[in-house]
């Protein structure tokens, strides 16, 4: 009788943080921010772009990681 | 070079390894102690994604275009952050429905189409068979690699591939089409998926290890002579921002996203095979991980093998096996090799199941039954027959493709050109998941009309490439139609040759997806359908057993019982349908039930699981008789689901009430306990208690005691009559008679507070059919009240009997303090006790509602005319001659 109204909530903060990281990840690795790292830098040896690229990629894996592991739930 | 015993024998001793595995983790599933309940073995089983194309072919890529190779995996990337959102409502919807395959998923939204169902196959497999033939190939020509012998130039039946291959069929039968009901899981195939993407994995960073740290002085060497080489230096950048093509850098990324969950593979690992929903967490960044390491070292590989062998001289495919083998690292080439073999065959086996499942349930099943229609034997035996059957024939068509077409250009590009295939599902399938508008011929529009530019922009260019058509055809166009070129459809030229046909194809697809859509409304099946899915988060079934969630909306029919246990027999077998129908009835805690809609359902239900939910649609209608849904119908339902809300918004209140009633009798209960339990406790404490305050007590005690035994028999009584279990035994009564005994019986009580009693009757009054106890309890319960509140010594009582045609009236009145107008509404509530508190202990609180609850039983009324200060006027009447009514 008395269910919880929880259950039909449209948008939990789990889901709306991942559609966040999801469009942030869009800009992230595609034009035109992609082209900002497009010169012919190296750091430590390694080139700049295959370093920014990886590096972001990373970065995002750490956030969802983060974001899905923290306990939030559904 | 090695040995070519050696590496079939290591090959082959991989492959029993995999079936060791598999029939291993079978086995623990059984015992009910699964390994792929798990979510890190889920994740790394979702790594099937990569095959032997992005095992060898990264490298290939990333030594032609530098950073092009990414695009693929980050798109599954970006994809997985939705896993949450997206996946989770896919295998929610396809375990409710026993769906097993993409090609149910979108035929069962729309209104379990058996077309639609047959065209996502078509595509499936038009899509999904060169990139088979294409993993063959992968395998073949490592393994001429590794040994040195020429490779497939020898007669068929000396080819180790195909023997690789029947070796893979036979597994992917044990493991992937041993039951029937495909929606339970494959528990050994998917473990040993989740192995081979583990193996791939190592055996990819061992190659990637090698070559930074084993042949260069680690990456920033080799990246540093990279950049020195006019030739290389372009491959560590994306051409400048001027020149970087953003759009297909867009669609690839796009593409791949799309993929990862659309591939049938994938569908199949992702949804169907999935254990439990709270894995897609893990899985949304684990995935992403597993990426994003067996992508490190393509960079390194590609540009170490470019240095290496100088750029052009070599297959950069093969950068993976060449390298060691140049190297003279023979044990880790054959460890790269075996990588490569697990990441042909994971894809191969899951590719196989799941593309089997589709083309026997979608393709091959409706025709045979169409074949044999009207024939009642046992088929349970024939969708497995069938699957087992196309899993082989899919192996063998996909190496006769690879030996046909082995060099073709149409297979090497295959890899891209089956994503853009199975791209072509998501207008339907996303759309139909959160729009409610999709209807059928939408769908099957948008898909057409997208495959068949895929195939016009895509398919043939490739063939055309491969020499196969004049290629006039791609310069020119068909009969020199320029505007029909293949490539610059229309003439839209600047696009690479995937990011044209990606775009024509999912333009033409979704537009028309929506426009047809929206020429008519959704019929009847296809709204309930759409409400099934679209609101599969909202469904009551939290839990996801296949029970729960919404029933569908519409669904009418009737059907004898034998012809449904007959079809369930003909398609499950005689004991699991009679084990099913027992199970059905057992549950509704019945006899074998008529079948009702809810059997019917749930047999569909059933068989979907085994042919597909469109031919399970199709092999119920043909037994249950089935009207078509008018919109009138739907309305009526509706209509019906409207009076059900407002019925059981009524039990709600009805519900509170009762809540309200048992606090307030459990209040009541509690009052005389409470005095009961202190004055026995008082007499406890003190044995010298004196003898008369001891009297006094148990006085005290015997009368509540008494009262509780009243409270008691009144609350059962109430209950009694609310419940309408209560015995009326009507008799003939004479109502003035009735009046004297009562006032007679309270005689006693008036004189001792010296109250006079005056009864005002007519000598003779009619007979009334009755209840005679009911009926002084209703006079007894006034004259107590009036001897309770009218004053002491000097209060009057008068109780007066009326007669006329139609109903008998008897009033008490007395001349106490009156009741408060705001209080005469509530007096006859159960335990709103009027007048002070003072009065309290010696009523329950129930006397006047039972008394009400009986008059009105008799279809009479109960009132009240009170003026506070001039004594209160309680009377009731009852028709001489009433239809009982119930309370």
């Amino acid at each position: 009788m008395r269910s919880s109204k929880r259950r039909s909530q449209p948008a939990t903060l789990l889901r709306q943080r991942l559609l966040a990281l999801f469009a942030a990840g869009w800009l992230a690795l595609n034009f035109p921010l992609l082209a900002v790292w497009d010169h012919p830098v190296r750091i430590g040896g390694l080139p700049l772009l295959p370093l920014a690229v990886f590096g972001g990629w990373a970065l995002l894996i750490a956030l969802a990681a983060w974001i899905a592991e923290s306990g939030a739930d559904d | 070079m090695l040995s070519t015993p050696l590496v079939l024998a290591a090959s082959f001793a991989y492959l029993l390894l995999l079936f060791g595995i598999a029939h291993y983790a079978d086995g623990r599933g059984r015992q009910g102690r699964s390994l792929i309940n798990n979510a890190w073995v889920y994740a790394l089983s979702i790594g099937v994604y990569c095959t032997a194309w992005t095992y060898y072919g990264s490298v290939g890529r990333a030594a032609s275009s530098g950073l092009w190779f990414l695009p693929i995996y980050l798109g599954p990337t970006l994809g997985m952050l939705l896993a949450w959102t997206v996946l989770r409502k896919m295998i929610r919807i396809a375990r409710r429905d026993r769906i097993t395959s993409i090609a149910d998923f979108i035929a069962s939204r729309y209104g379990k189409s058996r077309a639609l169902a047959a065209l996502v196959t078509l595509i499936a497999l038009v899509g999904i068979l060169p990139y088979v033939a294409l993993q063959l190939k992968a395998i073949a020509s490592g393994l001429a690699l590794l040994t040195g012998s020429p490779g497939t130039a020898g007669p068929w039946w000396q080819d180790s591939t195909l023997y690789i291959a029947l070796l893979l069929a036979g597994f992917t039968i044990a493991f992937g089409a041993r039951h029937l009901d495909s929606s339970e899981r494959h528990e050994g195939m998917v473990a040993a998926i989740a192995f081979e993407s583990l193996v791939k994995l190592l055996a990819f960073v061992a190659v990637g290890v090698f070559v930074c740290w084993g042949m260069f002085a680690g990456p920033g060497e080799i990246f540093t002579r990279a950049a020195d080489r006019t030739d290389l230096a372009p491959l560590l950048g994306l051409g400048g921002g001027e020149h970087f093509a953003a759009a297909q850098w867009f669609a690839l990324t796009l593409l791949a996203m799309l993929s990862v969950f659309l591939l049938p593979r994938q569908f199949q690992m992702l949804v169907v095979e999935n254990t439990d929903e709270r894995h897609l967490k893990r899985l949304s960044w684990a995935f992403p991980l597993y990426l994003l390491l067996i992508n490190l070292f393509v960079l390194p590989i590609a540009l170490g093998g470019l240095l290496h062998f100088g750029s052009g001289r070599a297959n950069a495919e093969t950068f993976v096996l060449s390298l060691p083998l140049a190297l003279d690292s023979p044990g880790l080439a054959l460890l790269a090799f075996i990588g490569g073999l697990s990441a042909a065959t994971g894809m191969i086996i899951v590719e196989a199941i799941a593309v089997a499942t589709m083309v026997s349930n979608d393709l091959a099943m409706p025709l045979l039954l169409r074949a044999q229609r009207g024939s009642p034997r046992d088929v349970s035996a024939l969708p497995l027959a069938v699957r087992r059957t196309v899993i082989v024939a899919l192996l063998l068509l996909g190496y006769l493709y690879f030996r046909v077409a082995g060099e073709a250009y149409a297979l090497v590009s295959i890899g891209l050109i089956s994503f853009a295939a199975v791209a072509q599902f998501a207008p339907a399938l996303f759309g139909g998941m959160y729009w409610k508008g999709g209807t059928r011929a939408g769908a099957l529009a948008g898909l057409a009309a997208g495959f068949a530019l895929w195939a016009w922009t895509l398919l043939l260019p490739s063939i055309a490439k491969s020499g196969w058509l004049p290629a006039a055809f791609l310069a020119h166009g068909p009969f020199g139609i320029a505007l029909l070129r293949p490539e610059q459809l229309f003439g839209l030229a600047g696009f690479d040759n995937l990011t044209h046909a990606l775009l024509w194809s999912l333009l033409a697809n979704a537009g028309l997806y929506v426009a047809v859509s929206l020429a008519r409304a959704p019929t009847g099946r296809e709204a309930a359908q759409a409400l099934r899915f679209v609101d599969a988060m909202h469904d009551a079934g939290h839990d996801v057993g296949h029970d729960s969630g919404a029933r569908p909306v519409a669904w009418r029919g009737a059907g004898g019982s034998d012809e449904l246990r007959a079809l369930a027999a003909r398609f499950l077998g005689v004991d699991s349908a009679r084990r099913l129908l027992a199970d059905f009835a057992r549950r509704r805690g019945g006899s074998p039930a008529a079948p009702d809609a809810e059997l019917v359902n749930q047999l569909e239900t059933q068989l979907a699981g085994a042919i597909g939910s469109a031919s399970a649609r199709a092999a119920v209608a043909s037994v249950v008789e089935e009207e078509t849904l008018a919109p009138d119908d739907v309305l009526r339902m509706l209509d019906e689901t409207s009076e059900v809300r407002a019925l059981n918004r009524q039990l709600a209140s009805l519900d509170r009430l009762k809540d309200d009633f048992m606090s307030s009798v459990t209040h009541e209960l509690r009052t005389p306990l409470t005095s009961i339990r202190a004055f026995a406790e008082l007499m406890r404490d003190d044995p010298q208690m004196d003898p008369a305050q001891r009297q006094h007590f148990v006085d005290l005690i015997v009368a509540e005691s008494e009262r509780l035994s009243r409270l008691v028999n009144q609350v059962l009584d109430m209950a009694k009559i609310e419940s309408g279990h209560a015995e009326w035994r009507n008799e003939t009564i004479d109502l003035a008679a009735l009046v004297a005994h009562a006032v007679e019986t309270t005689a006693a009580g008036f004189q001792a507070r010296g109250i006079t009693v005056t009864v005002e009757a007519p000598a003779q009054v009619p007979a009334l059919h009755a209840d005679r106890d009911r009926i002084l309890q209703v006079l007894l319960n006034l004259l107590s009240n009036a001897a309770k509140f009218a004053p002491q010594d000097g209060g009057r009582v008068t109780v007066r009997l009326q007669a006329d045609a139609r109903e008998a009236r008897i009033e008490v009145r007395d001349n106490g303090p009156g009741v408060p107008p705001e209080q005469q509404r509530l007096v006859f509530e159960k335990f709103r006790q009027g007048g002070d508190a003072r009065a309290r202990p010696q009523g329950t609180g129930l006397g006047l509602p039972i008394s009400r609850q009986i008059v009105e039983h008799y279809g009479g009324r109960m009132w009240l005319h009170s003026t506070p200060g001039e004594g209160a006027c309680f009377g009731f009447a009852l028709p001489w001659h009433a239809e009982e009514t119930k309370p």
